[in-house]
This record gives C-alpha cells, structure tokens and sequence, in this order.
C-alpha cells in the first residue's frame, strides 16, 4: 500500500510523520537536529529516498544535511554559500545602501530529474544551485544581478528568496518569489531572470504597481497546467494563466487576502487553499478561528473548511512553506501552526486532525507520496 | 596536545564529546597560534567550517567567543600567541556560543 511521509521544520528541529495510505495512524520521528531551526527539508522527486535538510542558527550559521535514506539517516554536506563576484548592495529598510550578507537558506527545492541536483533560495536573496547533492553551491547571479537587484529590499523577515518553483513543462523555465523585491521567471535554466510582476498592486509602495518591491509571499503551480500559477501575496491573491506575464485577482469572497502558504489539489488544477490571516500586523486568524479556505473553481468563489480545526481561542500563524498537498487519489492537504500543531486532511480539506499538536514553531511542511 | 572545548551544538554537529584534542605543533617562534588551532579544528571536523569563523572572511562569527585561562581572545588577531597552559594541555581553549534566549 502507498503511504505518505510529511517533512516538518521547526524552530527546534526536524521531525518526520510517516503513515500509509489511509492515512489515519502516524509515527513521528524527532527531533532531529534538536535545537537548530530548521527553515525547511524537502525530498527529491527523482528519489524520494534523497532528502534535503536547511539547519542554522545565529549562532553557528548554516549547514546543508542530507539523507540517502528517507531520513533514517543523515549526512551534512557543503554549507558555503559564496555570492558571485563582489555582492554590492541592495537597499536596506530605510532605503540606504545595504551590502549583501549571506543568512540563511529558507528554501531547497530538488530538481524533477536528477536527485543530485538542487536549488537553494537564501537570505539575502539569491539563488544557489548544487549538481553534486549538496556538497558545493554556486550562485546562479543572473538573478541578484538583475538590473534592479540594487533597488531589492527586505521585508519584515529579512529580504530571503522564498520560493523556487520548477516548471516540469517548459524546459528550463523556472519562477522565484523574493520578499519584498517580487516574482522572477527564468526560461534558461537559472542563467537569466525578468521581473513578472504585471498586473501586481501593493499599496505601500510609492508607486503601487511598479515592478520592483511587492512582497510576494509563495507561488503554486499545479504540474499538468504549469503556465497558470497562484500567489498569495502580502495583501492579495493573484492568479496568472499566462506563465507570470500579468495576474489578476482572485481574492473574491475571502474573509481577508492576507495571508502565507496556497497550494493547488493534486489532481484538480481548479482547486486551491489558502489561510487567511487577519491582517499584516496582527497574524493570526480572524475572530480566533483557523480555517482553511478553499477554491474549486480556481479563485473569487472560496469556501471555509473548518471541521476539525479549532474554532475559538486560535491565535497562531500558518507560515509560507508549512502546506503542502499528497497526491493519493483522494488528495490530502496538510499545514502546520506556529503553535506547533500540524492538521491533516484526508479528503481534500472536508475534515481535519492534528498529527501531532505541540511541535516547536512550525516553519515548512513538505509531503512525499510513497509507492 | 591541545585542548579545545566546543558548544554543545558544535559538539552535537561534529560528533565529539565536550572536549577535543589537537595536535598541533609550534610555529618557528615556539608558539601556538589560535590560528593554528582554529584551523587545525576544522581540519579534523570540516562540518565546523563556517561555524566558527565566516568561510570567506575568516572572521570570528558575532556570536561567537574565544577564552582560555580565564581571558578572552575574542578580539585578538589569530596570530595571538595562545598561553603555554593551553599548549601544555593543562588548559583547554574554550569555544563559546553566546548566551541569549529564545
């Protein structure tokens, strides 16, 4: 029987939850790496045995770990990330020069073909790639080095490349979302990048449409359809059907269009979750009731899934990275709560249940589906 | 040999136990470097580069300390002769993660 394995970061570790199929009864394994904040882990398509580890602190900096096991066992491998050339600046909170300083790894996301290549979006935004699993990394500047990459700045998390999301299609196309600098889509492999933004307004800026400096908070893509994509933006969510050229929004009948994670329903293109939070400045739900909101009809029209999750009393964040879909015939959705909890849904989101309820801060969740 | 106490994160990382011991032998001036000692640490536990010391500027990392025999290298160049009861081993050199909360 097929099974599922959910890849959890924590502020304190990594843990992994594994069940089969029904997926009614879980194991946990952790923590691992225990007191390390682990920002994110995500398992290779082409070998889903091959996991990726992102562990730092502020302390002793980064490290890069890997399995070759499926996480029973773990390796740490090349933690040099060296920007290309002499960095320069970008701008900084109050719009001064600011050199760019290497902080973190948020994001790993293995290549669909080769479980020995990988891309790693850090902090200060760049874009960092890997064919040896992890052992070295080279920066793929094209992107920092963009003609606006001088203008880029943080937001409130730091100015961190967030999102990498691989076209498996269109060959050598791939988007990146960087807070608060904006999309990017490269059609050459990582070489070269554009801004596509078109169609974005953020009312903070000076000017609420330019094409630098909205922060965008994740992009989904479902693989069948890759040229529509999904954002959850600072304040919005965005829909594109032409691969990033211009959006629109599709924020409809949402309670608010705050909000982190979306992510698209394994087999239907039409079917996305997102979790609204109240409001930039206050992050975490409205009225205190966690719910998941869901689109069947690929935006404007979104229902509350609530069954399960709790509904008085819930201050807790949903952060950009922590849902993630399996890919079972019944699909099953899952996220996880700064609180440390993280909810499971085996019918696309009708009926949720903890997994496990007092993790340290959740960070990302990712999910392998298992033959 | 020359002992070298780590953090417990360090420690955890490199696989060791709370001390580790390195053999490193004097410079032409009959001196131990921290230097020397640094770099013979992430010779013998290459996990701990970049840990300790930033991999391109070979800077002590902020919120890292260095002591031994109750004075603080921190700020000292790493050509700083290290005491002789750190080279004798009497002494160990003290790796330090700084304290803070959360």
């Amino acid at each position: 029987m097929s099974g599922v394995r959910v890849l959890v970061g924590t502020r304190k570790g990594a843990f992994v939850l594994t069940s089969d199929g029904k997926r009614a009864d879980w194991k946990v394994s952790g923590p691992h790496f225990p007191g390390w904040e682990i920002y994110h882990l995500k398992g290779s398509p082409a070998d889903p045995d091959r996991l990726y580890v992102s562990q730092s602190t502020g302390w002793f900096g980064q490290q890069i770990q890997r399995s070759d096991d499926g996480g029973g066992t773990w390796e740490p491998v090349g933690n040099e990330f060296s920007y290309d050339g002499i960095p320069g600046t970008h701008q900084w909170y109050d719009g001064t020069p600011h050199p760019w300083e290497f902080a973190r790894v948020w994001h790993l996301e293995p290549s669909l073909h080769d479980p020995d290549v990988v891309y790693a979006g850090v902090e200060d935004a760049a874009l960092f790639k890997s064919v040896d699993g992890g052992k070295t990394w080279q920066e793929l500047s094209g992107l920092r080095n963009h003609d606006t990459g001088s203008h880029w700045a943080p937001g409130a998390g730091g100015m961190c490349l967030h999102t990498i999301v691989l076209d498996p299609v269109n060959t050598g196309r791939m988007f990146a979302a960087i807070s608060a600098a904006g999309a990017f889509r490269s059609d050459d492999d990582g070489q070269t990048w554009r801004p596509v933004t078109k169609g974005l307004r953020s009312e903070f800026m000076p000017e609420p449409e330019a094409e630098i400096g909205h922060c965008v908070h994740r992009i989904a893509m479902h693989p069948a359809r890759p040229d529509v994509l999904y954002m959850q933006k600072h304040w919005d969510v965005m829909r594109s059907d032409d691969a990033g050229e211009s959006w629109h929004e599709i924020s409809g009948d949402l309670p608010t269009d705050f909000g982190f994670p979306i992510s698209v329903h394994a087999h239907e293109p039409e079917t996305v979750y997102v979790v609204p939070i109240t409001s930039d400045s206050q992050h975490f739900p409205p009225d205190g009731r966690l719910r998941v909101y869901r689109s069947r009809v690929g935006g404007n029209e979104w229902q509350p899934l609530t069954a399960g999750l709790p509904q008085e009393n819930c201050y807790v964040n949903v952060l950009r990275d922590a849902m993630d879909i399996d890919s079972l015939d019944e699909c099953g959705v899952y996220f996880g709560t700064t609180g440390g909890q993280v909810y499971a849904s085996a019918d696309g989101g009708d009926h949720w249940s903890a997994i496990v309820r007092d993790l340290p801060a959740v960070l990302s969740v990712e999910v392998q589906t298992l033959p | 040999m020359i002992r070298v106490g780590l953090p417990a994160h360090l420690r955890t990382l490199a696989g060791v136990g709370s001390e580790v011991l390195l053999d490193v032998p004097p410079d032409g001036a009959d001196a131990v470097t921290l230097g020397a000692v640094l770099d013979a640490l992430e010779a013998s536990y290459p996990v701990l580069k970049g840990t300790i010391r930033d991999h391109r500027t070979g800077r002590r990392r902020a919120f890292v300390r260095f002591f031994a025999c109750q004075d603080d290298l921190s700020h000292e160049p790493p050509d700083v002769a290290l005491p002789a009861q750190v080279v004798n081993g009497s002494e160990p050199l003290l790796v330090v993660g700084a304290i803070a909360g959360g």
